[in-house]
Order: C-alpha cells, then structure tokens, then sequence
C-alpha cells in the first residue's frame, strides 16, 4: 500500500544557545504515494538528519510531517509503519539470516507459519534461499546489502527508507543493486525516500530528487527537470558528470542581434537579462569548431570508450566538451569552441540564480 | 646445531625455572596438606609427603576448631557460596543494564554520571566502610549475608558498569536503531540483539565479580555477623587461633579448599576471559 509523505516547515537545530547548529532551515517536500524521492547533497547537507527524523529515530525542533495523512510527530518509530535501509547494514550478528528478515514480523507478533512463508518469498524475490541459515558474518557485502533489503520489504511497510545502501559496495555491485532496487520499486510501488550523495544513483532511481545544501531545499524536481533547467549554479553543478561549465561574461540582452561576451570570446546568444551573468553549458553542448572564434589549448583529453572528454583551457577557464570517441585531438592543439545555443542555462552573476 | 639451537633453549629454560618458582607456593601448600605432624615436625617444607593422608582435609572441612566452634570450615563455604552466587549475578546484570543505557542510550548528563561512576572503581573500599555499615544499620542488614550481598554489589557495579558501558560502546548504533525501526523496545533490544552480543565479556566479567566477592576479606570481617562469616573470614579465624599447636597441615588443607572454587571459576570460563579482553569491535 503506497502511502503520501507530507514534509512542511521542518527544522532540526542541535545544541542550545551560542553553541545550537541549525542542520536543517524549513524544509517542505510533499511525496506522491508510490514515489521515489532522492535526498541528495554533499555530507554534512541535513540530508540524513532529515531521513532519521522522518523514520522517528531524532525529533525536529519544529515542523509537520504526516504518513498517509496521519501525523507522526511524537510517534514511535516502530509505529510509523516504515522500514529502513541501512548503510552499515545493520544486520543483527548473533541471528541467522532468516531471523533477521524475519524479526520485525515476529515483534509484531507475526504467527510463525505465516512469518515463514514471508521469509521464503522475499529470500526468492532476492535470490537467496540459500543463504537464510547463514549468519550476517558469513555473507559477502553484496549478499548483506540483500539481506538488508529483505529485512525491509518483509513487512510490506507503507514507507521505506534508504541511508545511503550502496556506499558500502565496490562499483560492479553497486551498478547491480541499484538496479535491483529500481527493480523492486517498480514491484511493490511502495512509497521510498533514498540518501545519497552520489549524483548517478540520484538521476538513475528517482522519480523526483530533492537537492540539499547547508540544509537549505535547493531544487526539488524529476531527473529531467533538475538536469536541464537547474534553479541554481550549485545544483547546476552538483548534478552531472563531467560537470557542467560556467562562463562567466557580459550579456546585452534579449533579441536577435544580443551578444554575450567574456573574456577570450563572444558569442550571439539572447539572454533574458542584459548586465552581468553566468552562462552555463553542459559538456554536450558545447562543440569543437574549427571555425570558431572563440579559442583554446588542449590540455587533456580523456577517453572513456563511449565518449571522449576534451578538456579546453580558455580565457574564462576550463572548459570540458563531450565529443565522439573518434575525435583526432591532442593535448597542446588549439582549437574553436561554439555552443548550439538550445541548451543554455543562464544565472545571475551575483545571487547563482537562475534566470527565466 | 646447537648455537641454532641455544637461544630457544633457552628461552624455555628460563620459562620453565619461572614457572617452577610461581607453582612452589602451591607444591608446598598441597605436599604440606598430605603430610602428617610427625613429618611437617622433622622440617624439610620441599620434601615429598610419605604418605597421602587426606585426615588434615576432611578435619579442614568438617571438624577443625575454631575456638570452641569445632565444625571446620565447611558453614564459612556455605556462607561464601549464598553470597557470592547471588552478588556476582546482580552485579554483572545491573552493571550490563547500565553499560547498555551508557553506550546506547545516551541522554543529557549521561557522560558525566559515567565520569561519577568511575570514581568508585578508582575509590579505596575503607573509606566507606563507616558510612556503610551505618547505611546497614538502617536498612536492618547488619551482620547478615543479605547485608554482605548488598555492600559486595554495590562495590562492584562501578567496575562492572565500566566493563560493560566500554565493550557496548563498539555497538553500532545502526543496530539500535535498526531494531527500534522493526518494532523492539528498550528491554527487548537489550535480551535479543545485545545480550546475545556479549559472551566474552559476561565471562570476562563473571570471573572477575567473582574472584573479587570469593576472595573478598575487609568487607566479610566489617559487616558479617557470627553467623555470617564467610570462607576467607574462617580461614583467617582458623589459622590464626592459637589454642593449641600449630597443625600446618590443616590449615594448608583449608586455603586450598578456600581458593578450589576461582580455580575452577578460571579452568571452566578462562578461554573467554582472554577472549574478551581482547576482544576489538563488534562487527555484524
């Protein structure tokens, strides 16, 4: 059963008086039942604060936050009727793998017979049968993550919650289980909240993602939204690999004959402001031209098989272009830049806001 | 060969003269127990004993004279044992209760009623042995082993609070949270997933509590009554009346009896209790 998740005007602040931090500065977030929200963020951002204290493990200094409609404030975890995914796991080391999928059926006074039958199927869901004897220190990380994974679904709960799972797992493993969580969304539907900090597994799970900072909601939006039109020059730039390029410059304004200049170049771009701005341009939208005026040196060029990343030193700074692997450059050559001109992202110089 | 050879040999040799000189006090005590008068009277502490005469232990356990008291040692054991069984597991169980709330509940001011509790590990026991008895005195548990079993769990919930609180602190407090998230409680978290966490330092801590209330002599001789006297308090008693000759031999026989139990307590549970002192973090 999907449930909604209601976050509005949550702040968190630890210690008191001249000491007190405030992690997390009214956030609001509304979740659609069978979503998959992405929290993401660099550490420190509030992200997981906000995860415990959606999960009832800390409490906030202020705010609502309702599950399915009903308020949760002052309730029990145990009571909200979420399951949460950890990043350590938190396998229970002294019971068998059957135990741990099992133990919050068993405190909700699950009869046995039909505990049972639960443990089988999640342990086929997640392939592993075999290992329901076992005890957590006998697995291999891939195996606990799955483990904890069924731990979670067990229950069938109306939330689930995700401490950055996979940062535990080397990177083969983690392109596999990110997959199967997506996989396994996709079967329950049930309504999911996921940390992390790592901008792939953000664009690739979530339905929307929240980007944080400082504790502060940055941008909330679909993969898409988020990734072309960036509310600001840190989501612009948290999001996105190779990241995407700031060009620093002058702008005149809107209408055909606009020009947008900047140390080293100029381009004819109408912006929706004249004065000072930052143009922001994805490394796919930018191209090499040989007829180009505005120019630059080679200095790296970094194949990755499907693409080859060019990384151009020019007069307002680096500038990365994504081209086709069958690019003839090399470092030391100077070449033309030019920009398609659809895909621009346009910022105000001062605030990093994005301009409409 | 043998210059390879020397330096192994020699290590051994002197391991082997160590353990000899540490074992000495016990040859002796056992050789001297199984010895009768006429052979202790003619000197030689080392010699082997002529005869093995088990009289001076069944007169140690059951009719040696302390005084006019001529019921051995065996109602001072007695003592000792209803003392010491419950004191060592309230201790540990109270101490691991605490250790728990210390590590993994943490609350405002907890650190610092930590910092109190030390004291007590670090705190010489005469020093409250007035103040105690009094609180005894109060309580109506004067000179009674109800009286000795309440002084030895307090004397020893510091360093059994300390033993617990520091082992739980390598707990992840993923794995609190983890279990409050599936529906467990304070006490149930505790017996399910922690407990059965922590057989190393149980024993580490069972042993000690142990050893420490069995062997224990200032609180026994301050707070027991006539009737409560435990074993090292009757020993001592024993050994030291001086009505008659000496019989060596006897009292040889009873401190062997009085030390049989921890010896036991060690040769049973002592695997873990190096186990659980070196035992690093917890890992799931």
């Amino acid at each position: 059963m999907a449930a909604s998740l209601h976050i509005a005007g949550i702040r968190k602040v630890f210690g008191k008086g001249a000491k007190a931090v405030e992690v997390l500065k009214k956030i609001d977030i509304d979740v659609a039942p069978g979503e998959f929200l992405i929290l993401v963020g660099p550490s420190g951002c509030g992200k997981s604060t906000l995860l415990n204290i959606i999960a009832g493990l800390e409490e906030p200094t202020e705010g609502e936050l309702r599950i399915a409609g009903k308020n949760v404030i002052g309730v029990a975890p145990a009571q909200r009727d979420i399951a949460m995914v950890f990043q350590s796991y938190a396998l229970y080391p002294t019971m068998s793998v059957a135990d741990n999928i099992g133990f919050a059926l068993e405190m909700r006074k699950v009869p046995k017979a039909e505990r049972l039958k639960r443990i089988h199927e999640v342990a086929a869901m997640l392939q592993i049968e075999q290992l329901l004897d076992r005890r957590p220190a006998q697995l291999s990380g891939g195996q606990r993550q799955r483990v904890a994974m069924g731990r979670a679904l067990a229950r069938d709960p109306q939330l689930f919650l995700f401490d950055e799972p996979l940062s535990n797992l080397d990177a083969k493993l983690r392109v596999e289980m990110r997959a199967e969580i997506k996989r396994l969304h996709l079967v329950s539907g049930i309504t999911s909240v996921y940390v992390t900090h790592d901008q792939i597994e953000a664009m690739t799970l979530g339905s929307r993602i929240a980007v944080m900072k400082d504790g502060i909601l940055q941008q909330i939006g679909t993969p898409d939204d988020i990734y072309r039109r960036p509310a600001n020059t840190y989501v612009a730039g948290f999001i996105g690999s190779p990241t995407m390029n700031f060009i620093a410059g002058q702008a005149s304004g809107t209408g055909d004959e606009a020009v947008f200049s900047f140390e080293g170049g100029e381009l004819r771009l109408p912006c929706p402001t004249a004065g000072k701005v930052t143009l922001g341009q994805r490394p796919e939208h930018i191209h090499l031209d040989p007829n180009a005026a505005w120019r630059g040196e080679v200095i790296l060029v970094e194949p990755t098989g499907a693409d080859t990343y060019v990384v151009v030193r020019t007069g307002v700074g680096l500038i990365t272009v994504r081209t086709p692997p069958s690019t003839q450059v090399l470092m030391g050559d100077v070449v033309g830049l030019s920009v398609s001109g659809r895909h621009n992202n346009w910022f105000d110089a001062q605030s990093g806001l994005r301009l409409v | 060969m043998i210059a390879k050879h020397l330096p192994r040999a020699l290590i051994y040799g002197i391991l082997l003269i160590a353990a000899l000189l540490f074992l000495a006090p016990l040859y002796v005590m056992l050789a001297t127990s199984f010895k009768d008068a006429a052979q202790i009277r003619s000197g030689n502490l080392l010699s082997w004993p002529n005869s093995l005469n088990f009289e001076s232990w069944q007169l140690a356990w059951s009719s040696a004279c302390t005084g006019v008291d001529c019921r051995g040692l065996k109602p001072y054991f007695v003592n000792s044992v209803i003392m010491a069984v419950p004191a060592v597991l309230i201790s540990t169980a109270w101490g691991a209760i605490n250790g728990y709330v210390l590590s993994l509940w943490k609350f405002t001011g907890s650190e610092v009623l930590f910092g109190f509790m030390l004291f007590g590990v670090f705190m010489p026991f005469q020093v409250v042995l007035l103040p105690m008895s009094q609180v005894l005195g109060y309580l109506g548990l004067s000179s009674s082993l109800g009286g000795l079993i309440l002084v030895h769990c307090i004397a020893g919930l510091a360093g059994t609070t300390l033993f617990f609180r520091n082992y739980y602190t390598a707990i992840p407090k993923e794995l609190v949270n983890a279990a409050r998230i599936d529906g467990a409680g304070f006490w149930r978290i505790f017996f399910r997933i922690v407990i059965p966490m922590s057989t190393p330092i149980l024993m580490v801590t069972l042993i000690w509590q142990f050893t420490n209330i069995w062997n224990d002599f200032l609180f026994g001789v301050a707070f027991s009554g006539a009737d409560s006297k435990p074993i090292t308090v009757g020993l001592n008693n024993m050994a030291n009346t001086s009505s008659s000759v000496k019989s060596y031999n006897v009292d040889m026989a009873a401190a062997v009896i009085a030390g049989l139990p921890t010896m036991l307590v060690y040769v049973l549970a002592g695997q873990y209790f190096v186990k659980g002192l070196t035992a690093g973090a917890v890992k799931g």
